[in-house]
């Protein structure tokens, strides 16, 4: 167990330098800049001009699609590394056992491609 | 004492961004403290020895889910607002379905405190994690096992497959698609004449 979450150690110290970069910039520049907001300087200049709306629009169902078939074939990822790591161990059944889901997968698979779903237009 | 520490910051973080995720105003921010929640609560399971549960979720949810559900969000034309005037009225509702939840909670955890030698008379008991390994121990059981779930969960992402595909795919008039197989076919004597120009003349 200890030599589990030592192997994580460089994972957390990056998670600190990660936190901790942003924190100190954003910390620093808030502390040490003199800050007289007025109207003239809180105001947009250059190409950053007044918002013609709300910037929360519908959007297009399409994108829902892509996201969902993504999520589904990420799945099909996620059981594939245990899968691969015992595949010596599990012998034939698991290894058929696999395939079978791997084609009622591609079953779908073949469906949206069939489909169209996969084309943007 | 570093784990110890690393544990009270996820489960400090995993806590507040929860609080977070409903009291936000806006649903977009909703959203994006849910995949905080999400990843300090990846960093509790490897606390746990449980790796391979806390990849899982930070590739599927905070990866996949995670961007699904802004989608979502964004996709609705909701005024959110309006949506919160009703937020007190539903309270009660809200908080009795939390309480049902807790006290499921409570049930499993207690289970284990009153019985401590539970874990050990299940079917498959959870190996040390010194000598396997999470995703080992994980693979083992999941495809030989259990394989009729193994199989059911295969099921329910094609039904989610196709069930995405009816709900939201339809044709659209008036595209023009590349269709590789015309490309392919098409030949040069039906689309290019060659010309022979004479020296001294246009033609």
């Amino acid at each position: 167990m200890d030599q589990l979450l030592a192997e994580y150690l460089p994972i957390l110290i990056f998670i600190g330098i990660a936190v901790a970069i942003p924190v100190f910039a954003i910390g620093a520049s808030y502390i040490i800049v003199p800050q007289h907001p007025d109207v003239a300087k809180t105001s947009q200049y250059e190409c950053g001009f007044e918002p013609f709306g709300d910037a929360r629009r519908k959007f297009d169902v399409r994108f829902y699609l892509v996201a969902i078939l993504f999520i589904i074939f990420d799945l099909e990822v996620a059981f594939l590394f245990p899968w691969a790591v015992t595949l010596g161990k599990i012998g034939i059944f698991g290894f058929w056992s696999m395939v079978i889901f791997l084609g009622i997968l591609t079953i779908g698979f073949i469906y949206e491609w069939r489909k169209g779903a996969l084309e943007w237009e | 004492m570093i784990q110890a520490l690393t544990f009270y910051v996820f489960a400090f973080f995993t806590v507040v961004s929860g609080a977070l995720v409903i009291s936000a105003r806006n649903p977009v921010h909703s959203v994006l403290f849910l995949i905080l929640a999400f990843f300090s609560s990846a960093g509790l399971f490897v606390l746990m020895g449980a790796e391979f549960l806390a990849m899982i979720l930070v590739v599927v949810y905070v990866g996949a889910v995670a961007v699904l559900f802004l989608f979502v969000v964004m996709m609705l034309d909701i005024n959110f607002v309006e949506l919160r005037q009703g937020f007190l009225q539903y309270l009660p509702a809200g908080v009795m379905i939390g309480l049902v939840l807790l006290v499921e909670l409570v049930v499993i955890v207690a289970g284990h405190a009153m019985a401590p030698e539970a874990g050990t008379t299940v079917a498959q008991p959870i190996p040390p994690v010194d000598e396997i390994s999470n995703t080992q121990a994980l693979g083992e059981l999941f495809y030989t096992h259990y394989i009729y779930l193994f199989q059911a969960a295969g099921l329910i992402l094609l039904v989610a497959m196709i069930g995405a595909i009816v709900l939201t795919h339809r044709k659209r008039d008036g595209v023009r698609k590349q269709r590789i197989s015309d490309q392919i076919n098409r030949r040069a004597e039906d689309s290019v004449e060659v010309v022979k120009v004479e020296t001294g003349k246009g033609i």
